[in-house]
């Protein structure tokens, strides 16, 4: 059944008619055009579909739009400045080059903003623990790291001088 | 868009009561991530939904004057192992939840759904036996309280109702006050995992800590519920922590009162011995924990 829900998506206020029985993730892809909200495995294993609701990463693929009337979500085309500049956890990854086919970088790059947001420092052994509901087929987990490890230390250092 | 019948947004638990019982064939939707990919697999597809995703009453953790903890049944894994009063007074409860999937997994799963799922791998259930846990239902007729240990019927089946709803989680003071624990986690990778098999063991000391007051011992699928092994739990209590081959006489009495099978996981002799290899690592580090001193 359509139903009209309110959300505030990338800073916007949002009123949408949606089928109660729809995804966030196909109402993000199909209904509002943010195809930086990938399909992967839709069944909330592999992270590409992660976006934050309230500023919780979850998986948006088994998450009902529902869920969401009256909330914050936020994807990877929220995260620039309005003069179209990339926010530092995007420079991150580029310059440690944590992109290779990049499926599964705007989710990753969702958990980071998660991460970042909790102003605490991570070590590299709790970073893989928080990026654990992610996969990348490329398997550059490696760089993904250094890039998720340089923004947290970035972050931590421009918060606590 | 998922195959769903029909679907309701439940406004209280009451309001969830209703709708469920006016449709025998709806089931409860609460964080999502068991009941939609059960969907998505076709197993319950074309069900009808009522949802308890939004419902505030459900979540947090509340302290009443007595000091029994009451869990609201929609807390979300990593809530719960946020929670300020988890931390400080059951953080193994809290550490059993960060083992359930993964972040995104933990931020909208809920403990509630956890148990209500009946699924002998849950996580936070071996744990939460040890802690005398009771379930609390709301139904047409008022509600009920169930302890854990009666909770469970079979795999995958509880006694709940189909229009009955968890309202809380609770534990009693003397359940948690004192008490320190481990709850070890045994899967073929380290997140995104069903579990192979899960042990949780709590201790309470003597003041002096060299004896073992009390112990608890639950596991999860080590049988077709998750079990608690009271035989094994009589054997220890009472000794002191020193005594030779403590976490062996532990292990060894949980092996009489287990029923692990052979599944594509695991088989039942590699579940025989995660039994009780996890039982005695999760022993000592509970003694540890505790600030007392074992001699293996």
């Amino acid at each position: 059944m359509l139903k009209i829900i309110h959300m505030k998506v990338n800073g916007k206020e949002t009123e949408l008619a949606v089928d109660d029985r729809e995804s966030l993730l196909d109402t993000l892809r199909n209904r509002l055009g943010l195809t930086g909200v990938k399909k992967g495995c839709e069944v909330g294993e592999c992270g590409a579909c992660t976006v934050l609701v309230n500023g919780e990463a979850v998986d948006s693929c088994i998450y009902l739009t529902m869920w969401a009337d009256g909330k914050a979500v936020l994807t990877v085309e929220g995260l620039k400045s309005p003069g179209g500049e990339l926010s530092l956890i995007q420079k991150a990854f580029i310059e440690e080059a944590a992109v290779q086919c990049g499926f599964c970088t705007p989710g990753l790059i969702m958990t980071a903003v998660e991460i970042v947001g909790t102003g605490k420092k991570y070590n590299r052994e709790e970073l893989k623990k928080l990026i654990s509901g992610h996969l990348c087929r490329c398997t550059g987990y490696e760089n993904i790291l250094n890039a998720m490890e340089r923004i947290v230390d970035e972050t931590y250092r421009a918060t606590h001088r | 868009m998922y195959d769903i019948k029909n679907y309701y947004e439940a406004k209280s638990a009451e309001d969830a009561v209703e709708a469920l019982s006016k449709d025998p064939d709806s089931e409860i939707i609460s964080g999502g991530t068991d009941v939609l990919i059960r969907m998505r697999e076709g197993k319950d597809a074309g069900k009808s939904l009522v949802s308890i995703h939004n419902i505030e009453e459900l979540k947090g953790v509340s302290v009443e004057e007595d000091g029994t903890v009451l869990i609201g049944p929609a807390t979300s894994f990593s809530r719960l192992t946020n929670d300020p009063f988890i931390k400080e007074h059951m953080n193994v409860l809290g550490e059993a939840a960060d083992t359930v999937g993964g972040p995104q997994i933990r931020n909208t799963g809920t403990i509630g759904g956890n148990i209500c799922n009946g699924a002998t791998s849950a996580d936070t259930a071996s744990t939460l036996l040890t802690f005398n846990a009771v379930v609390v239902l709301k139904g047409t007729d008022g509600t009920r309280e169930i302890p854990l240990t009666e909770f469970y019927t079979g795999p995958g089946r509880t006694v709940r109702r189909q229009n009955e709803i968890c309202i809380a989680i609770k534990i009693r003071k003397e359940d948690y006050e004192g008490w320190q624990g481990c709850y070890f986690k045994y899967g073929k990778r380290k997140a995104m995992e069903i579990s192979t098999l899960g042990c949780a063991v709590r201790v309470k000391l003597s003041p002096d800590r060299k004896t073992i007051e009390d112990i608890r011992l639950a596991y999860g699928v080590a049988a077709p519920t998750p079990i608690r092994c009271r035989k094994a739990e009589d054997l220890v209590r009472g000794k002191e922590t020193k005594e030779p081959h403590l976490t062996d006489l532990l292990a060894d009495a949980a092996l009489l009162e287990v029923n692990p099978r052979t599944s594509w996981r695991a088989s039942k002799e590699f579940r025989l011995q995660l039994i009780h290899e996890l039982c005695k690592r999760a022993m000592k580090e509970a003694v540890l924990k505790a600030g007392g001193e074992l001699d293996a």
